[in-house]
């Protein structure tokens, strides 16, 4: 691909507790172009928030970004010192949250805070800043912007506000979007509703997203391209069709063919067994290996990532047939 | 059709608690909230012996509600809930063990300073199922027939992963030996593998145990999979139900329609990967429903007719029955 | 799923972590120590009027007195001992601290609990006594009912109950109003459960944490209350001097350069109550964090 818009390479985070070290995320490596929607998938402790948020930065004590470099249209933010990094968070790369609760500020109007969002990186007069809010707004799908930029955040819907969030998010035309759940908490109606806007804002604005979600229906819905995380790092990667279609590593495989829809109803799903390993006390070599049917002893080794083309897995024994559709 | 667990015309109304001080800046003049919410709306529902009912809508359609009323938690406003003929509640006061309810956020409802098998114990103990000295052994097995090692028994429930404490929760409903259970939402909280896991053992325990079941969810899919029939709601009332087979595939409400198609769903044929539509507009308040059929706004079967009138259920079928004005053109329109 | 210690062995291996709660723990136990054992290792039991001696009043420490022994701390105007009034007065001090902050616990948490529960009218009566009882200063309160009972130690732990009983209330209220509505309550009710079991096998339990919390807080404030109102000569009779007395006893003296019949009582009192503040400090910052995870 011509110049990725964000490269991430060998990013690690670590969290470092009382109770040890915390490997969150564990050398992960990707790049998105201009204007792609990447869907980062994985259940929970495989390290998909942590990596959004190690992204821009916010990454909280005891956890500290250990190794890699994030290259945002050529500049490592890793590398910037805080005020550069505060500087270009917001304006060149932005974060929705899952909750529309709490990204929003209770005791300031709408208009209020995409002023202040406005104002932080730019010097435009308040006719023009509340103009482009208005604007933003509209595109997000509120109908009467200029007045609903005087409510308070309890007045709207939870649907309502996360599309305000959205608006708040591109108010600087960003490169990059980190989207972390964000229509986990809403209804399924709504979700669909703002699932079509996204699509429709990606393609008009040419603002690269990364949508983090534990559902890969939705996800895939979006995204040209997905990741897929297990304890802490990208297990496989690749084009959306090509990895549902024609997963290769077993976690992968596992996760699709235990979905309801993949199974005749009433007869039982398809389960990985097992759980999810502490990330305290990972195991030695594949982390996936003792939940999985195909380990070896080879998998005491760890798996480093196979290319093949625009395709890429961790694994010794990847899968082969294609993912089973009932009848 | 022998008729176990009636849901009678069933209506909860939750009105504002107002405090003395608010009533008296109300009889002063001052804006405050007096409108009631009608959560749940002239429900009526016959499931039958080792039925599973699946129980789906969106937020403040009021299935929680309906849940909880059901299983003898909330007192109805109006109408009645009652198992084999016997009444749950009398008096507003639940007098009956045999319906349990498994609830969504198995952390939550496991007392966090109380080790796991003392919760389980609690209620077999008070009804005299299991004495204080036979109680360990009682909850062992319960423990193994959800899938626990019984040496966990004297754990708190911190120590436990979210499946676990699912099955714990499992296990302490059934371990007071109901005929009905309720489930409410019992694999939102979970990460996907262990849905499966989840959804597998409930499959399995309700069929050996000749359950019959209420399985509220957003999450249609797993619905699908593990109901017999399934009821939609709206606003607090029933817009249809049937065989999960019937109403998934030629559903007879517009809301129906509209709801399974706005989920995206993973269809992996050769030209298509994920299919989903979006319906217009938002869920309305409950706090102010609209005038005649509550789905009117949203509906694009919509005439005169549903704007005054709230429609009436028709049964189809036996076992189907719908709450539309044009049910027959959305049936014909498939 | 993970293998740990009980509740406990965790709560002090975190506890252990700040160096200064532990010394102050140290110090706490190290004084309620001394207040048991008062009667033997005194060199001179202070309320024993036969054995005072006038000739040896108002002495300063390090003064060998008629008894034959090494007054380390002086004496008082009574001539007696310092040292060993102080220990005397220390086991007073936190024998009323205790009882009072035991008893204002017991029926503050009564009352909070049964408001939280059964709501209603019952309810808005109990919060608004107890606010209203919040707005007056404890002293004043503690004052009024000593003057009204008249002095003893079972009027003073009455006096001091009836001013702190309301911050229980008040805390055991809020806790139990928080947990009413969470689910596993709910869970137990539906079951179902009656009232009682649940309040007392549920609710109880896990209100205590912020309760333990006020406990401590309460605890010293008694003693401080106490000390006080001995030192206006309202609390325990002369005969029985408590910490707030022996101060009192020697302020005519502080500026004639007898500082040591006010000053060691002082200190000692102000280290118990500050030991006891920083437990609860700790205590209360353990409880906090829980929530951050």
């Amino acid at each position: 691909m011509s110049d990725p818009v964000l490269s991430v390479q060998n990013l690690t985070t670590h969290f470092f507790t009382r109770a040890g070290v915390v490997k969150a995320v564990d050398g992960v490596s990707f790049d998105l172009a201009r204007g792609e929607i990447m869907g980062l998938v994985g259940e929970s402790g495989s390290g998909k928030t942590v990596t959004g948020f190690s992204l821009l930065g916010l990454v909280d004590a005891p956890g500290r970004i250990v190794d890699g470099s994030v290259k945002l249209n050529g500049t490592d933010l890793l590398t910037l010192p805080a005020s550069d990094l505060r500087a270009r968070r917001g304006r060149e790369i932005s974060m929705i949250f899952q909750d529309p609760i709490a990204t929003l500020n209770p005791m300031l109007t709408i208009g209020q805070q995409m002023l202040l969002a406005v104002e932080a990186h730019e010097r435009l007069s308040k006719r023009a800043a509340t103009a482009r809010a208005a604007e933003l707004l509209t595109q997000v799908g509120i109908p009467s912007a200029e007045m609903r930029l005087r409510a308070y955040p309890h007045e709207f819907s939870g649907g309502m506000r996360q599309r305000v969030a959205i608006a708040i998010a591109l108010l600087h035309r960003p490169a990059v979007i980190v989207a972390d759940e964000p229509t986990t908490a809403l209804d399924v109606s709504i979700q669909a509703q703002i699932l079509l806007q996204m699509r429709d804002l990606a393609a008009e604005t040419g603002t690269a997203m990364i949508w983090i979600s534990h559902d890969l229906a939705v996800v895939s819905s979006l995204a040209s391209k997905l990741a897929v995380m297990y304890a802490g790092r990208i297990v496989e990667q690749g084009p959306t069709a090509d990895l549902l279609r024609d997963p290769r590593h077993p976690y992968t495989a596992g996760l699709i063919a235990s979905l309801p829809a993949m199974t005749t109803p009433g007869l039982p799903l398809t389960q990985i067994p097992g759980t999810t390993p502490s990330l305290l006390s990972l195991p030695v070599g594949c982390p996936f290996a003792p939940r999985c049917d195909r380990s070896s002893e080879e998998c005491q080794r760890d798996p480093e990532m196979t290319d093949q083309g625009d395709r890429g897995w961790r694994c010794f024994h990847p899968v082969t047939r294609p993912a089973e559709v009932p009848a | 059709m022998s008729v176990f667990l009636k849901i009678d015309d069933v209506s909860r109304l939750f009105g504002p608690k107002l405090s003395t001080g608010e009533k008296i800046a109300a009889k002063l003049g001052a804006k405050v909230e007096t409108r009631s919410v009608r959560a749940v709306s002239d429900v009526s529902l016959s499931i039958r012996k080792g039925e599973t009912l699946g129980l789906v809508g969106e937020s403040g359609c009021g299935k929680s509600t309906l849940g909880r009323l059901i299983a003898g938690i909330l007192p109805p406003t109006s109408g009645s809930v009652s198992i084999d003929a016997a009444a749950v509640m009398e008096n507003g006061r639940k007098v009956t063990t045999r319906v349990q309810t498994v609830f969504q956020d198995p952390f939550a409802s496991l007392d966090p300073r109380m080790k796991v098998g003392e919760t389980v114990a609690e209620g077999p103990i008070a009804h005299g199922l299991t004495t204080k000295s036979g109680a360990k052994t009682y909850v062992a097995e319960w423990f193994e027939r959800v899938g626990l090692d019984p040496v966990w028994v004297d754990r708190y429930p911190h120590q436990f992963s979210g499946g676990q404490r699912q099955r714990i929760a499992i296990a302490r409903a059934l371990a007071m030996k109901p005929d009905v259970l309720i489930c409410d939402e019992p694999v939102a909280s979970l990460d996907v593998s262990i849905q499966a896991q989840i959804i597998n053992l409930f499959l399995e325990l309700t069929q050996g145990l000749d359950l019959t079941c209420v399985f509220i969810s957003h999450d249609l899919s797993v619905v699908q999979h593990v109901s017999d029939r399934v009821a939609v709601m709206y606003l607090g009332r029933i817009v249809e139900l049937g065989p999960v087979a019937e109403v998934f595939g030629q559903p007879a409400h517009p809301y129906t329609a509209a709801l399974f198609g706005s989920v995206p769903k993973l269809v992996l044929d050769a030209d298509e990967l994920v299919r989903f539509d979006s319906i217009e507009g938002e869920v309305p308040s409950p706090l102010s429903p609209p005038s005649g059929c509550y789905y009117h706004p949203r509906c694009p079967l919509a005439s005169d007719k549903c704007r005054t009138a709230q429609p009436a259920t028709t049964e189809i079928s036996d076992l189907r029955a719908v709450a539309c004005h044009h049910f027959e053109t959305q049936l014909s329109g498939q | 799923m993970s293998v740990d210690r009980s509740p406990l062995g965790k709560f002090w291996a975190e506890y252990r972590e700040n160096k200064m709660a532990v010394v102050a723990l140290i110090i706490v136990v190290l004084m309620i120590l001394l207040a048991l054992f008062a009667a033997v290792i005194s060199p001179q039991n202070p309320y024993d009027l036969a054995n005072l001696s006038l000739m040896d009043s108002r002495r300063p420490p390090g003064f060998v007195g008629s008894g034959g022994y090494t007054h380390l701390l002086g004496t008082d105007p009574q001539g007696r001992d310092l040292l060993s009034a102080i220990f005397y007065g220390l086991r007073i001090s936190i024998q009323i601290g205790l009882a009072a902050g035991l008893v204002s616990l017991s029926i503050g948490t009564t009352l909070g609990i049964l408001a939280a529960y059964l709501g209603g009218r019952i309810e808005t009566l109990i919060m608004r006594l107890v606010d209203l009882q919040l707005s007056f200063p404890a002293i004043l309160l503690a004052l009024v009912i000593v003057a009204m009972l008249g002095q003893g130690k079972a009027q003073l732990i009455g006096a001091l109950v009836a001013a702190q009983y309301a911050y229980f209330a008040r805390t055991a209220y809020g806790a139990a109003k928080a947990e009413r509505g969470k689910d596993y309550i709910e869970a137990a009710l539906a079951t179902p459960l009656s009232a009682r079991l649940v309040v007392w096998r549920h609710m109880l339990p896990n209100c205590t944490p912020p309760l333990i919390v006020v406990a401590t807080v309460q605890i010293a404030n008694s003693i401080s209350l106490e000390a006080t109102l001995s030192f206006l000569g309202l609390g325990l009779p002369v005969t029985e001097p408590s910490l707030g007395m022996l101060i009192s006893n020697g302020f005519p003296y502080m500026m004639s350069g007898r500082y040591w019949i006010s000053v060691y009582p002082g200190v000692a009192l102000i280290i118990l109550i500050v030991a006891i503040n920083i437990v609860g400090d700790q205590v209360r910052d353990q409880f906090n964090p829980r929530l951050r995870k």
